[in-house]
């Protein structure tokens, strides 16, 4: 048979992409256990890090287990799920928004006006984090997540005691351009979060990333956040997710009922 | 033997794929800013690229031309595929820092450079070994680099601190141009005219 002759050439072909497949799902299917652990690790160490916790030298594990509370949230309601109606799923350690979001049972969808972030649905919970000082809660982290420029960006927005300022920001799990959007990880940037007020006194969202630099000397340089250089869809798209989780579709009910509780 | 030895050890320093090709220039700017990441990307570069000479190697007779870029890219990718979930189950921060440069591998030029001018032409054994040989060569350049960029910019070695600086109460002043891509830039100009000065063969006219 000849060597260039159409039926070898898809033969070869055939015989490359079925041995080549067959390794790669190998690999994918043995090592799979090892990097789901490797994730939910992960995703500890960035609760910790914008609790600003991860300076310990205790495994974090320990000292998750020791300081942070997970509270499964209704988010229409704002009030915590009773325990008799958290089945499996709904698990705080075992949450995975990204199944359950798919899930209409445990999901809705976000009406297109309404949804800042980029996302269709929502899951009606959501596990929200709270670091206790003894019997206190001391810090609120709200888990964020919506479109920026390529991907989906997930991660951590703690508030402080006072339910009104920015104590950290974080994000465990993005594609965004390296150098650009991805600079979103940057530590100098991520810093300049804190401080910052995300509600007024008088409970009223006022946190806003601007394109470009904050004017330090306005009076609005207390609730601005500098844009991200060559970065402008991702970090409209970050504005965008942090007003929907900051609004009434996200942890508004919640905040309001932490409020009135103090 | 003489023939083994040759394709090991020349595309170390007579052949370097990145000193005298200059070849696989995009990752080399891009993760080297510490040691540890090219230390890592320099093991997956050699292992894709020894694995691929091998498996194009070994098929070479039977690869049809008509296809012959397809089937060999479509062994390489599988091979960075495999590479990156490796990565990811071991070394999850540093796999977390490479980002899309694992799955750039495919791209690098390096690697399909070899298996086509190389593998398509020559015994599997030899093919291996002459990948190792360009993985090593791609390893030292980039392993030099980010040496030089991690000590400079932030003054440290794999993690470990060798000049401490002005910031944590040292006496060194953090270079920050070392810490972008544009100093990689220079430096590897700068190992390229070291080279070509000790070997004036590699010189172009």
């Amino acid at each position: 048979m000849s060597q260039d002759s159409t039926f070898k050439t898809i033969g070869v072909a055939t015989g490359i992409c079925l041995f080549c497949s067959l390794f790669v799902s190998v690999a994918a299917v043995k090592l799979s256990a090892r990097q789901q652990e490797n994730k939910q690790l992960d995703k500890i160490k960035n609760i910790l890090q914008v609790a600003d916790l991860a300076d310990s030298d205790a495994p974090p594990m320990q000292i998750f287990q020791e300081r942070i509370m997970p509270v499964l949230v209704d988010l229409a309601t704002g009030k915590p799920v009773p325990k008799d109606q958290i089945d499996e799923k709904l698990d705080p350690n075992a949450f995975d928004v990204k199944a359950l979001s798919g899930n209409p049972k445990y999901s809705h969808e976000i009406p297109g006006d309404q949804d800042l972030a980029g996302i269709k649905r929502q899951t009606n919970c959501m596990v929200v984090y709270l670091r206790k000082q003894g019997d206190t809660i001391d810090k609120v982290i709200l888990p964020i997540y919506g479109k920026g420029l390529w991907s989906t960006l997930y991660g951590f927005l703690a508030l402080e005691k006072d339910l009104e300022t920015v104590s950290g920001i974080t994000f465990y799990e993005h594609m965004e351009t390296p150098g650009l959007g991805g600079e979103v990880d940057n530590p100098n940037w991520k810093s300049s979060w804190k401080g910052k007020q995300a509600f007024s006194p008088q409970g009223d969202k006022v946190i806003q990333v601007i394109k470009g630099q904050v004017n330090t000397a306005s009076d609005a340089a207390s609730h601005q956040i500098d844009g991200l250089s060559g970065a402008t869809l991702t970090t409209r798209g970050v504005d965008n997710f942090i007003q929907f989780w900051l609004g009434d579709n996200g942890y508004g009910p919640f905040l309001k009922q932490l409020r009135e509780a103090k | 033997m003489n023939e083994y030895r040759k394709a090991l050890i020349d595309p170390i320093f007579n052949n370097n794929p990145i000193g005298l090709q200059i070849l696989g220039i995009c990752s080399a700017l891009a993760v080297t800013t510490k040691l540890e990441t090219a230390i890592v990307m320099s093991l997956s570069v050699t292992f894709v690229t020894a694995l691929a000479s091998l498996s194009v190697s070994v098929i070479r007779n039977h690869l049809p031309s008509s296809i012959r870029i397809l089937g060999q890219m479509t062994i390489i990718a599988s091979l960075v595929i495999i590479a990156d979930q490796f990565l990811r189950a071991y070394v999850y921060d540093v796999s977390k820092q490479l980002s899309v440069f694992v799955g750039l591998i495919i791209t690098n030029c390096i690697v399909l450079g070899r298996t086509e001018g190389f593998a398509l032409k020559n015994p599997p054994l030899l093919s291996f070994i002459d990948g190792i040989g360009n993985g090593l060569g791609y390893s030292v350049v980039l392993l030099l680099v980010a040496a030089i960029r991690e000590l400079f910019g932030s003054g440290k070695l794999l993690g470990f601190t060798v000049f401490r600086l002005t910031r944590d109460g040292g006496w060194y002043p953090a270079n920050g141009l070392f810490l972008l891509a544009p100093s990689a830039f220079i430096l590897i100009g700068l190992l390229i005219w070291a080279l070509r000065t000790w070997k004036p063969d590699q010189m172009e006219d």
